[in-house]
């Protein structure tokens, strides 16, 4: 039996034609066809919600770029000036002043409206210290007619920007009352009112909960700023000296074996504990001031210095050996076949590391809650260094700080930060792919 | 067998010696690479290494310059003197000695710069040259060693990495020239190139014996028959057999390198 199949086999092979396909064959065909329409699928999945996270994004965010004034022709006298200054609450008194001559104004355009103070103070903001401000610094303006542009208040804001409806404000509302409503938009067809890109919100510095619409992110965008500085000038000497040394010269035994293995473990700690680790080591040990962004600086660059590390080794290490085969063949020393050749072809790649590290960085807000780097701001540090250890506030941290306050007006503003925050980041990417093109060397 | 008439007319002018090695072993951490080689390297002469693969050519001849040093799991013992001084000796900076003993890879390995560049970046860095027109002349000189300078004269600017393999091997013994060593170790220079290369490669090796001791490892028997007047055959990690060229391929004393140039092993 089988011999005789034995014998069969090799005189009358399978003829097989090459347009009929086999079964074997349309499986493994249909297996493929499969796996593509997977992976398709992956990718649709992924940049639906990419979009989805963008339109949310932006829906929410773009708002917290405009804002609701008030333009209104003010003339203080110089007695007024003199009056106010002698009160005891005078940002009280400016505002009476601001709100008379929006009365009066209101009367002479023939708007219909509660002409009363409490009325009209419902429509603006709180503007005495604006007026103040402004007094102060030119007291040459007394007794001239000054037009102020001042922030309106926050419901009449959401009102224009469509997040207030008109059906949810009831007469029961402290802040708002239905005929409100009806004042602001003759207001806004009067030239009274207008919505204007907010610039105050990219350069300003943070405001009370009482001042939602007066709230910019300038401060907390520099705090960042800052930290980043204390992490690139820490984290990349560091990182690439650590790099070159592992790679290059240290010898491959189970010490270097086990601290390659720590850093790689390191990469992979959960940041928070980074910030316990910074709040014990940085501030209750070595007494560095809290909230500032040096300390911030500091525990960031302990995060960022193993994602450096990798980078870098990784990108020593695509180095080809013939190159410094080369450099040894003609008498370099380690040192300088290192630094004249194989640090050149890795840079890169270490920069690419290195952006991406600070990418990384910029982003992490887990840490700097643990440190209190969710500072109240109200003002720019004066000097550089004052920047780096006084309080200040990151922008992570400042997006999370506005989400907890109860103003909607905060949380469309958090909406905004993260616009802010996404294009830094894409900035950061954008610059770290076009070096890493502008450098890439083939050989 | 070879019996190639020029090559056994072919002069072998007996030269002082330039590379002594005496008893030299090579381990890679356990493996026993080379077993106790004894060889007299003349100066002035084209030595050729040949042997099948894994024989341990290359390994010796790089533990001539201590490239071996670079690899942490490789240890040598035994002497290798050059010019009768020790080069493992303690005193010994590599560097100096790489200096003095150049050497050419077996994959054409420019650096990623322009082609001035890779010719001038040994001498720079041993402080060949004074000024810039120096190292304008010892470029030149070296591309002409180099059999290269009237292909590139006028694109010193280019990467040398643009170069046609057979231009980048020149180039690489260029480079290894320019720092004027006393040795010069290539390390099958020719088996990434073609033919037309390989024989451009040859005549300059042939040139640079004037000034030179080269030891080559190939894998051609052909190419170590027409460029080398002395021959060292490789079996296993040992030394079988080394004498003039003419000798080895027309005469050889010990079997296994009869054997092995009549192509029964290897």
């Amino acid at each position: 039996m089988t011999d005789a199949t034995a014998a069969a086999a090799p005189t009358n092979p399978a003829k097989s034609s090459l347009l009929a396909v086999n079964d074997r064959i349309r499986r493994r065909n249909a297996a493929e066809a499969r796996f593509k329409y997977y992976g398709l699928a992956a990718i649709i999945v992924g940049l639906l919600s990419l979009v989805i996270l963008l339109t949310a994004i932006l829906s929410n965010g773009i708002p917290a770029f405009q804002r609701t004034v008030v333009q209104l022709e003010v003339t203080v006298t110089p007695e007024e000036y003199e009056a106010a200054e002698g009160t005891l609450f005078k940002t009280k008194e400016y505002e009476a002043l601001f709100v008379g001559a929006l009365s009066a104004t209101l009367e002479n355009a023939g708007i219909d409206a509660d002409l009363s103070s409490d009325a009209l103070e419902r429509l603006v903001g709180k503007v005495g210290n604006n007026l103040r401000a402004f007094y102060r610094e030119n007291e040459d303006q007394l007794g001239q007619p000054v037009t102020f542009e001042v922030p309106a208040a926050s419901r009449i804001d959401r009102y224009f920007k469509g997040t207030l409806a008109v059906e949810n404000i009831t007469a029961e509302n402290r802040f708002i009352q239905p005929a409100d409503v009806d004042v602001a938009e003759a207001m806004m067809e009067a030239g009274l009112m207008a919505t204007v890109f907010d610039w105050n919100f990219i350069t300003g510095v943070d405001t009370g909960v009482d001042n939602p619409g007066g709230a910019g992110i300038g401060a907390s965008v520099l705090g960042s700023f800052l930290m980043m500085f204390v992490v690139l000038v820490l984290a990349l000497p560091i990182g690439v000296a650590a790099s070159i040394y592992l790679e290059e010269f240290a010898p491959k035994n189970r010490f270097t074996d086990l601290i390659e293995v720590n850093i790689s473990n390191l990469a992979a700690v959960p940041s928070i504990v980074f910030g316990i680790l910074g709040l014990a080591v940085f501030i209750q040990f070595m007494h560095l001031p809290q909230s500032a962004p040096l300390v911030g600086g500091l525990v960031l660059t302990l995060m960022t210095l193993p994602t450096i590390i990798i980078a870098t080794r990784a990108s020593l290490k695509a180095v080809p050996p013939s190159i410094r085969d080369a450099a040894l063949g003609v008498g370099a020393s380690k040192m300088q076949a290192v630094f004249h050749h194989v640090l050149p072809l890795a840079a890169p790649g270490i920069l690419t590391g290195t952006i991406i590290g600070l990418a990384q960085a910029l982003g992490e807000t887990a840490p700097l809650l643990l440190i209190g780097m969710v500072g109240f701001v109200a003002r720019y540090p004066e000097t550089f260094m004052g920047g780096l250890e006084g309080p200040n506030s990151a922008l992570p941290a400042q997006i999370y700080n506005w989400v907890s306050r109860s103003d909607a007006v905060f949380t469309e503003k958090a909406w905004g930060g993260i616009i802010i925050l996404l294009v830094f980041l894409l900035t950061m990417n954008i610059i770290a792919i076009l070096l890493r093109r502008r450098f890439e060397r083939r050989w | 067998m070879y019996d190639d008439a020029r090559l056994i007319e072919r002069n072998v002018a007996t030269m002082d010696t330039k590379i002594s090695a005496k008893g030299v072993d090579v381990f890679y951490a356990d493996t026993h690479a080379i077993k106790d080689v004894n060889v007299e390297i003349e100066d002035k002469t084209v030595t050729a290494f040949i042997g099948p693969s894994g024989c341990g050519k290359s390994t010796f001849l790089r533990c001539i310059n201590r490239m071996n040093d670079t690899i942490d799991i490789c240890r040598v013992t035994g002497d290798i003197l050059l010019d009768g001084e020790d080069i493992n000796d303690k005193r010994v900076d590599p560097v100096q000695l790489r200096a003095k003993v150049g050497m050419v890879f077996q994959k054409p390995n420019p650096f990623p710069k322009s082609i001035y560049d890779n010719i001038a970046y040994g001498p720079r860095i041993h402080g060949l040259a004074k000024n810039k027109a120096e190292l304008d002349d010892i470029v030149e000189k070296s591309l002409r060693r180099g059999a290269i300078w009237d292909e590139v004269k006028d694109r010193l600017d280019a990467p040398g990495t643009g170069l046609s393999g057979g231009q980048q091997q020149r180039l690489c013994i260029a480079r290894a020239v320019a720092t004027e060593p006393e040795v010069l170790l290539m390390d099958e220079p020719c088996s990434a190139l073609d033919p037309i290369a390989t024989g451009q490669v040859e005549e300059l090796i042939d040139e640079l014996r004037l000034n030179f001791s080269v030891v080559i490892v190939t894998h051609s028997m052909q190419q170590a028959a027409r460029v080398s007047q002395k021959t060292a055959f490789f079996h296993l990690g040992s030394l079988v057999e080394y004498g003039d060229t003419g000798q080895i391929f027309t005469n050889p004393v010990d079997p296994r390198t009869e054997s092995y140039i009549t192509g029964r092993i290897g």
